[in-house]
C-alpha cells in the first residue's frame, strides 16, 4: 500500500514522487489534494495532486523541502511506502471553456497548477502559462507545461532564465496585449495576493488555490480557515480554490506563521537526528 | 428500546441468583455506603495525561455489588440506551465471577470499558436506581461496568460471544465512532460480513480524536477494536466515503446494507471579530492535535500545539471541560471556562466539572466573549467579554442568557479554545443522492428503525442527533443493526 514507485529531484529542494494509490488515482480531479503521513509520529500533511495515472493506479506528488515533514517525505525512496494517504480531498477545479486562460504558477505552486492548466487546455481554451521562480535552478515542470501551453512566459527574480522580474510583470504584459477571460494563480500567498491585485485592475476573473495549515482535511478541525468575501471558509472542504479577489491574504499569511517557532525547533531536532 | 422483562426474570430466578439475594437482607444492602472512585491526586495528575479515575479494586467492587437489591422489575435497565442486564452483571460481580460479568455486559454492549468511563450514568441507569426513592445514593453501575470489563481485559481473556454463521451478506459502516462500532459488533454477531470505513488514519472517531487519554486511555479503545476484529469485523482506514469510495462503488463491491455514523465533525464558531486570530482554536482542532496527533509529546511527535499560559475555553459541555483540562496539562498558569449561562445549566458531566475545579480551572460563568484582540503578528492577546444574566426558559428548557448592557471588560489571554458545539459533517449527506437532510444538516431517519429515506441506508449517532453522547450513539447503532437485519431478511 502507498508504495513509492518513482522519485526524481526536480531541483535541489523539490522532489517528485510517484506513489501507488489505487482508489485515489481513479477518483481524483484537477485541483484536489491528499493528506499523507510518513510515519506514526508524523504530521498529517496536505499535498496537492500534481498528476495521476489511472492505468498504473498512481498519483504524483511534488514537495518542496521546508521542514521536518517535507524532509521526511523527500528522504523516502522507491520501494518505501507512505504510512497513510487519504483523499482525494477538496472540491475539484471547475473546468470550462471560457476563451483565453492565463495560468500563473510560482515556485512549487507550479506543481498543482499543472493538471489544472492541462484540463483548461484540453477543454478547448487558449492557454497562456506564466511561470515564476527565484532562479533557473528552482523552476519546475517547464518542459511538461510547454507540451500543451499555447504560450509560455518564464520569469526569474535574478534573470538567470527567461525574463528578469516578478511573475506579475509577465502577467501584465499579456493582460495589456490581449483579452483574458480567466486567470488561475497558484504559488506563495504573497504572489497570489499581488497577482490578484493585478488581475483585479484589469477586471479578469481569477481563482487562487490555497495551501493552509490543516490537520484532518475533512472539515473537522478548522485549522485551515480563511476569510473570503468577509466570511470564514474552510480551505479543506469549501476550497481549496476561491475567488482570488475576495481572499484576505494578510490574515492567511499571519495564520501560516502560527507554528514558525515550533517548526524550527522540530526541524533542527530532525536534522540533528540525521547526522 | 423495550426491555424484555420475561427473559430477565427467568435469569433472575436461577438458583444462584436466589441464593445470592438471600445472603444479605435488603436492609443490610441498603445500609452499605456507595463506593468512592479512587482518583489520582490533582497535583499529580495535572503533570501528565494519565487516567484520573483509577478504578475500583476487587474488594470495593464486590462490596458495591452487594448494594444492588436485584429488584424484580429493575428500572435501571430502561435508563440504559442499550438495555444492559444491569442486575445480571452486578450479581455476577457479587458472585466474584468477574469474567462472566464481562461476558454478560458484552451480550448487549460492544464497548463496556468505554461506557463504564464516559457514559453519563448519573442521568441514565443510575438516575433510575430504586435507591433514589429511598433517599440514598444509587448503585455505582458505571464503576462496576468499568471494573468487570477491565478485569477481562487485564486477564487477557477476551471472550467472543456466539456468532451466527452462514449469511455471507456484506454490510458497511461509515465512520468508526461509537455508533458504527456498536452497529458493526451487532451485525457481526448476527453473521454478517461487516466492513467499517474510517476517514482518518486512526479508528474509533471521537473516542480517539476527541476524548483525552486522562479520561479514556487509548489502550482501552484499541482493545475494544481488537474485540470487534475477533468478531470478524474488517476495518479500512483512510477511506473517505463520498470521495475515495462512493455508496455506488460499495454496492458494486457487493455491499447490501449501510450504516452512516459519520458524526458531528464540523466545529461551530461564534463569528465574532478576531476569531481567526492565531491562537484561537476550535475544540476539535485543539483536542485532535493533542489526542490523535499526540502534540503534547512535541517535538517527539511532529505535530505542534501552542502551549498557552492564559487559556480561555468557551463553552460548558464535556468537550469544553476536556479542552480546559488539556490546557492545564499543557502548562497553562491560568485556565478558564467562559460560559454564557450558570453552572446549573452546564451540559458537562458533574464529575468533569468537579475534576476541572480540582485541577485549578477558573469558571467565568454568565460571561460571553464578544471580540478577540490581537498583537501586530495577529496573535490573540486579549478577549473582550460581556456579563450575562438569566431570563426566561428557552426551547432547551434552560434559562436563556441575556446580555447585561455596559458590562464589557477585557481579559488577557494567549490561547482561546472555542467549544460551543459542532454541526454534522456534510461530506457524506452531500454525496448521497436521495438522502433526506434537515436544515441543520442532520440525516432524517425513522426514529423506530433508524432507516433513512433510502431503504438500504440506516444512520445514527451525531449525524442524526446533531451532538449527543457516546451511549446514545451506541443505542442508535444497535437499533439500526436490528432494523437492517430485519430489512435484509425480508428482502430475501
Amino acid at each position: 500500500m502507498n508504495k513509492i514507485v518513482a522519485k526524481e529531484m526536480l531541483s535541489e529542494n523539490v522532489v517528485k514522487l510517484v506513489v501507488e494509490a489505487p482508489q485515489i488515482s481513479q477518483k481524483q480531479n484537477p485541483g484536489q489534494f491528499v493528506i499523507i503521513r510518513t510515519d506514526d509520529r508524523g504530521e498529517r500533511i496536505p499535498l496537492t495532486i500534481a498528476d495521476a495515472d489511472k492505468e498504473k493506479m498512481t498519483i504524483t506528488l511534488i514537495i518542496q523541502i521546508v521542514g521536518t515533514s517535507s524532509h521526511k517525505i523527500a528522504n523516502l525512496n522507491p520501494g518505501d511506502s507512505l504510512l497513510d494517504i487519504s483523499g482525494p480531498l477538496g472540491k475539484p477545479t471547475h473546468i470550462e471553456k471560457v476563451g483565453t486562460v492565463i495560468a500563473c504558477g510560482g515556485g512549487v505552486g507550479i506543481a498543482p497548477l499543472y493538471p489544472i492548466a492541462r484540463a483548461f487546455k484540453e477543454i478547448g481554451n487558449k492557454l497562456i502559462t506564466v511561470l515564476g521562480a527565484r532562479n533557473r535552478e528552482l523552476l519546475i515542470l517547464e518542459k511538461e507545461m510547454a507540451v500543451f501551453a499555447d504560450e509560455m512566459i518564464v520569469m526569474t527574480d535574478d534573470g538567470s532564465y527567461g525574463e528578469k522580474g516578478l511573475i506579475t510583470a509577465g502577467i501584465e504584459k499579456v493582460l495589456l496585449r490581449e483579452p483574458v477571460h480567466l486567470a488561475v494563480a497558484i504559488g506563495p500567498a504573497v504572489m497570489m495576493k499581488f497577482v490578484a491585485l493585478l488581475t483585479k485592475k484589469y477586471d479578469v476573473a481569477t481563482i487562487a488555490s490555497l495551501n493552509t495549515i490543516m490537520v484532518d482535511g475533512t472539515g473537522m478541525c478548522g485549522a485551515c480557515r480563511v476569510t473570503v468575501g468577509g466570511k470564514t471558509k474552510f480551505v479543506c472542504v469549501d476550497g481549496p480554490e476561491f475567488d482570488a479577489h475576495e481572499i484576505d491574504y494578510d490574515e492567511m499569511l499571519k495564520r501560516l506563521n502560527t507554528y514558525k517557532k515550533e517548526e524550527q525547533v522540530s526541524y533542527d531536532g530532525y536534522l540533528k537526528s540525521l547526522t | 428500546m423495550p426491555v424484555n422483562f420475561q427473559e430477565l426474570s427467568a435469569a433472575r430466578n436461577q438458583e444462584w441468583r436466589n441464593e445470592m439475594r438471600n445472603r444479605l437482607s435488603a436492609k443490610e444492602r441498603s445500609n452499605l455506603p456507595r463506593v468512592k472512585m479512587p482518583e489520582m491526586e490533582p497535583r499529580d495528575r495535572i503533570l501528565g495525561f494519565k487516567e484520573v479515575n483509577v478504578g475500583l479494586n476487587e474488594d470495593a467492587a464486590v462490596l458495591e455489588s452487594q448494594r444492588c437489591l436485584d429488584c424484580s422489575t429493575p428500572s435501571c435497565i430502561s435508563g440504559c440506551p442499550v438495555n444492559i442486564d444491569i442486575p445480571g452483571f452486578i450479581k455476577l460481580i457479587e458472585k466474584k465471577d468477574f469474567l462472566a460479568a464481562a461476558r454478560k455486559l458484552k451480550e448487549t454492549n460492544a464497548l463496556p470499558a468505554v461506557c463504564g468511563r464516559v457514559c453519563p450514568q448519573e442521568i441514565q441507569c443510575e438516575a433510575q436506581c430504586i435507591y433514589h426513592k429511598m433517599k440514598k445514593a444509587p448503585v455505582a453501575i458505571g464503576y462496576l461496568e468499568r471494573f468487570a470489563s477491565d478485569c477481562e481485559r487485564l486477564a487477557g481473556n477476551i471472550s467472543i460471544p456466539p456468532i451466527q454463521t452462514g449469511k455471507q451478506i456484506k454490510v458497511a459502516a461509515i465512520g468508526s465512532g461509537p455508533a458504527s462500532l456498536t452497529f458493526a459488533g451487532e451485525m457481526a454477531k448476527s453473521g454478517y460480513r461487516v466492513t467499517v470505513f474510517e476517514a482518518l488514519h486512526e479508528l474509533a472517531g471521537v473516542l480517539s480524536y476527541g476524548i483525552p487519554e486522562f479520561r479514556l486511555p487509548k489502550t482501552i479503545v484499541r482493545s475494544e477494536i481488537a474485540y470487534l476484529e475477533k468478531l470478524g469485523v474488517v476495518f479500512e482506514k483512510n477511506v473517505i466515503v463520498g470521495k475515495t469510495l462512493t455508496i455506488e462503488d460499495m454496492k458494486k463491491q457487493g455491499f447490501q446494507g449501510f450504516f452512516i455514523g459519520s458524526g458531528a465533525g464540523l466545529p461551530k464558531f461564534m463569528h465574532i471579530p478576531g476569531e481567526n486570530a492565531i491562537g484561537v482554536y476550535s475544540s476539535n482542532e485543539y483536542l485532535t492535535r493533542v489526542n490523535l496527533m499526540k502534540a503534547y509529546q512535541f517535538p517527539h511527535y511532529d505535530t505542534p500545539i501552542m502551549l498557552g499560559k492564559r487559556v480561555a475555553v468557551i463553552g460548558g459541555g464535556n468537550t469544553a471541560m476536556d479542552s480546559v483540562r488539556v490546557a492545564v496539562r499543557l502548562g497553562a498558569e491560568k485556565a478558564m471556562i467562559v460560559y454564557r449561562r450558570s453552572e446549573q445549566e452546564m451540559p458537562a458531566r458533574i464529575e468533569e466539572i468537579h475534576h476541572a475545579k480540582e485541577e485549578g480551572v477558573e469558571f467565568l460563568n454568565l460571561t460571553n466573549p464578544v471580540e478577540y484582540i490581537t498583537d501586530t503578528a495577529g496573535r490573540v492577546k486579549q478577549m473582550k467579554v460581556q456579563k450575562m444574566g438569566l431570563g426566561a426558559a428557552d426551547d432547551s428548557g434552560r434559562k436563556r442568557p441575556v446580555v447585561i448592557p455596559g458590562s464589557e471588560y477585557t481579559i488577557d489571554v494567549d490561547t482561546v479554545v472555542v467549544g460551543v458545539g459542532t454541526d454534522p459533517n456534510p461530506l457524506i449527506p452531500r454525496t448521497i443522492q436521495g438522502l433526506e437532510v434537515t436544515k441543520w444538516g442532520t440525516i432524517v431517519v425513522n426514529e423506530e428503525t433508524m432507516q433513512t429515506a433510502l431503504p438500504e441506508i440506516f444512520a445514527g449517532g451525531d449525524i442524526v442527533r446533531g451532538g449527543a453522547t457516546v451511549i446514545l450513539a451506541m443505542g442508535d447503532g444497535k437499533k439500526a443493526a436490528e432494523s437492517l437485519h430485519d430489512y435484509l431478511q425480508q428482502k430475501k
